[in-house]
């Protein structure tokens, strides 16, 4: 039985800036269930990380505003609760791997006292109780010979084992719900695939349900069991992955998997999305997609198209779907 | 007359680290060894596709054949010439026949030119045309060839997506109308839909004028798309090198192997990625004898950790540097 733990419903975020008014979410509804992977996919800018963050409510207001929308966790409305809830339940409840580990994690101090302050301030560990709890966190993401790295600065790890410790570092409070953007976007193919393999392990093991953002349909198609597709900030199709690659349905997402060079066969020419991504401070009305859209329609600058369930859990927002 | 276009052979590229701090400490220079004799050749009007994890060497060899640093020894031909013996007059020809275009457009570009002075330079460098007029008709050409028009001439790079801006590196590659164009990850920066576009010129400007193209990447499933051939490096040196086929459906070398393992297919139906080998990548400062791969690998043997496996003619174009196959 679906068991929801994240409804997203009507989501709308925008930022003031000096050059104008961007809308980086809008409409914006899905859900993940309990022990679910959910894959947030969409070429840069399209929204995934502000989708991610107003979940987080770490989006910066101002210049952000959260215009619309509600966002449920385990039924209670995350738009609506103080700061220091707010604290709470990201200490504990909620954890976000990013991208750049460099960001997330303080140079200053050692890798090691970092996750270990975190401990004692979310969950109240002795000093002894939070590094014991470390080093095993250390050993659990795979990091050699924790005891000794306990001490050593973010500089000191390569970029694989820093996004290691980002996990242990998330994976600290035991929380229920992973958000993880795009974790493994700067790293080789071959620390990538030992990531994904550690991310999969961890939320099998521990029962979490996981928001993973990627732009590489290659990294969703191997982890996710459904799959968002994202365009120029609104949620274009939804569906299962198997359905997804499939039977896409929208032209956006059937334009995505054409562009990508096959690993099986040589094709000489690609078929890709002609035109470029529209400027996010003057997009265009109606659907977003029709000035690269193959089957524009006179509605299709006009209206934009809702997100209709097409089949069972096959969603999509086009004309061509009414 | 040399069947190859390009041809590099024992290309070595050593950076001597005397002044990091545990080379101070140990009081003795350490050499990290970026590029460590390899050899490749390039056929006329070929891709080969060069790919390896980051730090394996790539920007290293393509700038040596540029001659933008100079190698610690070996040699690289170009057709018969042996290009380092040229002095720098006549580099100025090679740069006519070998251009870079590099991954990041936006510091390749000058962002206070606009791209029409960009497109211009070459031009002038090189004598290929005189007064305003001449130029201004090379550069609108220019621009249609990579698919811009005159209305973006007098504009000034970040008005460009990052696209457009590959676009106009390509363009101010073209303008000297060279035979061999080096790509390093030209389109690693680029979301997906864009890269396919840009794929597609890189092969309509090869269809169209013969280029001949060293195309650097370490996306593999670009290097499928891209390459008649394709050599794989690992940590400074070429460990396997093959048809685009041979490479992708029967590789022999393990890393190429973990590779391909690793890449995770756009297809759910195919098996999931994972890696085959042990540990992380290999360290190029001062590496110890034998296979750079010792230690990570399978199916190594003794003799992998004293001995450097030096690369096998196995037939049909297809070589091959491991003790073990
Ligand atoms: N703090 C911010 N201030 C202003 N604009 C922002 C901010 N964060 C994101 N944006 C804009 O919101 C849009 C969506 O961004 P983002 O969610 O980061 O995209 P993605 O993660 O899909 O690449 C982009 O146009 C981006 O420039
Ligand atoms: N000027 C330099 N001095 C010292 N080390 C260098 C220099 N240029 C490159 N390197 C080193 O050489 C190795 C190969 O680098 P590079 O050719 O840029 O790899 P790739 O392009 O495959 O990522 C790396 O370890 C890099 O740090
Ligand atoms: S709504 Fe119209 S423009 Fe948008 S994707 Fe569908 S057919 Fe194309
Ligand atoms: S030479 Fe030895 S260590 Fe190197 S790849 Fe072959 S078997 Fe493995
Ligand atoms: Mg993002
Ligand atoms: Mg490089």
């Amino acid at each position: 039985m679906a068991d929801p733990v994240l409804q997203i419903e009507d989501l709308g975020v925008r930022f003031h800036l000096k050059r104008g008014r961007l809308t980086a979410v809008e409409r914006v509804s899905l859900t993940v269930n309990r022990s679910e992977t959910f894959g947030l996919v969409g070429e840069s800018g399209s929204g995934k990380t502000v989708t991610a963050r107003a979940v987080m409510r770490l989006v910066p207001i101002p210049p952000g505003e959260i215009f619309q929308g509600r966002i449920l966790f385990d039924g209670e409305n995350v738009l609506d609760k103080s700061e220091a809830e707010m604290r709470e339940l990201r200490g504990r409840k909620i954890a976000m791997v990013f991208q750049e580990p460099m960001s997330a994690l303080n140079p200053v101090f050692t890798v090691g006292s970092q996750i270990s302050d975190a401990l004692r301030t979310n969950l109240g560990m002795s000093k002894k109780e939070a590094k014991e709890r470390v080093i095993e966190l250390l050993n659990l993401v795979g990091i050699p010979s924790p005891e000794s790295r306990y001490g050593n600065y973010v500089h000191e790890f390569s970029g694989g084992m820093r996004q290691r410790v980002m996990l242990a570092m998330a994976l600290s409070c035991n929380p229920s719900f992973l958000i993880a953007d795009e974790p493994t976007t700067a790293l080789d193919v071959t620390i990538q695939a030992t990531i994904l393999e550690l991310i999969e392990s961890m939320t099998e093991r521990f029962h979490m349900s996981l928001i993973f953002i990627t732009h590489n349909l290659g990294v969703v198609a191997h982890t996710c069991d459904t799959i968002g597709v994202m365009y120029a900030s609104h949620l274009v199709e939804l569906g299962t992955k198997n359905e997804i690659f499939a039977n896409p349905l929208h032209p956006y997402t059937q334009g995505l998997l054409n562009s990508i060079p096959r690993l099986d066969t040589q094709a000489k020419f690609l078929t890709p999305i002609k035109g470029l991504v529209c400027n996010m401070l003057e997009p265009p009305q109606g659907c977003k997609f029709n000035p690269r859209c193959e089957h524009a329609m006179d509605i299709c600058s006009q209206e934009v198209p809702p997100l209709k369930e097409v089949a069972a859990g096959h969603f999509v927002a086009c004309h061509l779907h009414p | 007359m040399s069947d190859y276009f390009l041809e590099v052979k024992n290309l070595t590229k050593h950076f001597p680290l005397n002044n990091d701090l545990i080379s101070r400490l140990g009081g003795k220079t350490r050499t990290l060894k970026a590029v460590d004799d390899i050899s490749f050749f390039i056929k006329p009007g070929e891709t080969l596709g060069l790919v390896g994890e980051s730090g394996c060497g790539k920007s290293t060899t393509a700038r040596l054949i540029t001659r933008l640093i100079e190698p610690s020894s070996g040699s690289i031909y170009l057709k018969d010439d042996d290009l380092l013996s040229f002095l720098p007059e006549r580099m100025l020809d090679v740069r006519k026949t070998v251009q870079l275009v590099f991954q990041d457009p936006y510091s390749s570009l000058n962002p206070r030119k606009t791209i029409m002075q960009i497109l211009s330079r070459p031009l002038e460098v090189h004598n290929l045309a005189k007064g305003w007029t001449a130029k201004r008709r090379h550069v609108l050409h220019l621009l249609r060839l990579v698919g811009l028009g005159v209305e973006h001439a007098d504009r000034y790079p970040h008005e460009f997506s990052g696209g457009q801006r590959q676009r106009i590196a390509i363009a101010r590659a073209l303008a000297v109308s060279p035979q061999l164009i080096i790509g390093d990850e030209p389109v690693s920066a680029l979301d997906v839909s864009i890269q396919a576009q840009i794929l597609n010129l890189f092969r309509e400007l090869q269809e169209e004028f013969n280029l001949t193209y060293l195309f650097i990447a370490h996306d593999l499933s670009v290097i499928r798309h891209i390459s008649d051939r394709v050599a794989v490096m690992y940590v400074g040196k070429i460990v396997e090198t093959g048809t685009v086929d041979t490479i992708f459906e029967n590789p022999k070398h393990p890393y190429t192997h973990a590779l391909l393992m690793a890449v995770p297919h756009a297809d759910p139906l195919k098996p999931p990625p994972r890696l085959t080998l042990q540990g992380e990548l290999a360290t190029p400062v001062d590496p110890p004898p034998g296979c750079r791969l010792y230690g990570r690998c399978p199916i190594a043997t003794d003799v992998c950790g004293e001995v450097s496996p030096e690369l096998v003619d196995r037939g049909g174009e297809h070589y091959v540097a491991c003790h073990n196959i």
